[in-house]
């Protein structure tokens, strides 16, 4: 059971410039992220915005309606065009009224390899271990519920 | 999301001690052989591990602490075994954050895949 790290492996049924594209052109990322950003991602820059409501599901949006209009931040580490984009950020840094600014970053990393059918995407963070260990317990009991119901939602969208 | 505030910070008052037991290497592996081996003595604990009695035996007691094991009395020994559910409170930090990122990635499908 590791502690520190996510990765999530993906074959999507597109192009691998299409992905490339929905990941790293800002706009097109805030599309699917559910973020609208000041500017464009740029190697070694940090870039802000502010989390706005997904429209996959009324209920769905509902329970991210707290979150609407909250800042987001992340600074990008690497541009490898059409391989490999990379930023740092604070976790799902969402909770009301948390000055999230003096805790560890984790490292998201994006990487696209041409696969049968489309391409594949292998997204890993890590760097959950330096987070602090209340912070790591807070955010799981404040968030208690929520997010394991948007996954079922999700799902069932997803399925229909 | 919908839960009371004192209810919360109760979860939060009880959580942390479970990220403190697990973020040592050997506190580690004796909870992974109670979960591999099911309930088992201090003396088979110890056997193969490369510390002493006394070393588990002072793990085991901040595991029990922080609620992840508990131990009965059977004979003249103590048996040790997992308290399922602090464990699981554990992981759901990751498991929610990557609940986040497979709702995201659903909606990044949703929109690669749906343009032609």
């Amino acid at each position: 059971m590791s502690t520190d790290r996510i990765e999530k492996n993906v074959l999507l049924r597109a192009p691998r410039d299409r992905v490339w594209q929905a990941i790293t052109d800002a706009t097109r990322f805030g599309t699917w992220f559910g973020v609208e950003l000041d500017g464009p991602f740029v190697a070694g820059s940090r870039v802000g915005g502010r989390i706005v409501p997904t429209r996959v599901d009324p209920e769905v949006a509902a329970m991210q309606k707290p979150y609407t209009g909250m800042a987001f931040e992340c600074t990008v580490d690497r541009i490898e065009p059409m391989d490999r984009f990379s930023f740092r950020w604070h976790p799902f840094a969402v909770e009301p009224g948390v000055d999230y600014s003096g805790e560890p970053t984790t490292l998201v990393t994006f990487e696209l390899e041409d696969a049968a059918g489309g391409t594949r995407l292998r997204i890993t963070e890590s760097g959950f271990d330096k987070i602090p260990l209340e912070r790591r317990a807070k955010a799981f009991a404040a968030n208690d519920g929520g997010w394991t119901k948007q996954a079922e939602l999700i799902a069932k969208y997803l399925a229909s | 999301m919908r839960r009371s505030r004192a209810s919360t910070a109760e979860k939060l008052v009880d959580a942390a001690p479970v990220f403190a037991a697990l973020g040592d290497a050997t506190r580690l592996r004796i909870v992974a052989r109670l979960c591999a081996a099911g309930p088992q003595s201090i003396v088979r604990l110890t056997d193969g591990a490369q510390v002493t009695r006394q070393a588990i035996t002072k793990h085991l007691h901040a595991l029990a602490e922080a609620g992840l094991v508990r131990s009965t009395r059977a004979g003249r020994e103590r048996i040790w075994e997992i308290q399922p559910r602090r464990l699981t409170d554990a992981s759901r930090y990751l498991e929610q954050i990557s609940a986040h990122w497979d709702e995201a990635i659903g909606r990044l499908r949703a929109m690669v895949e749906d343009e032609e």
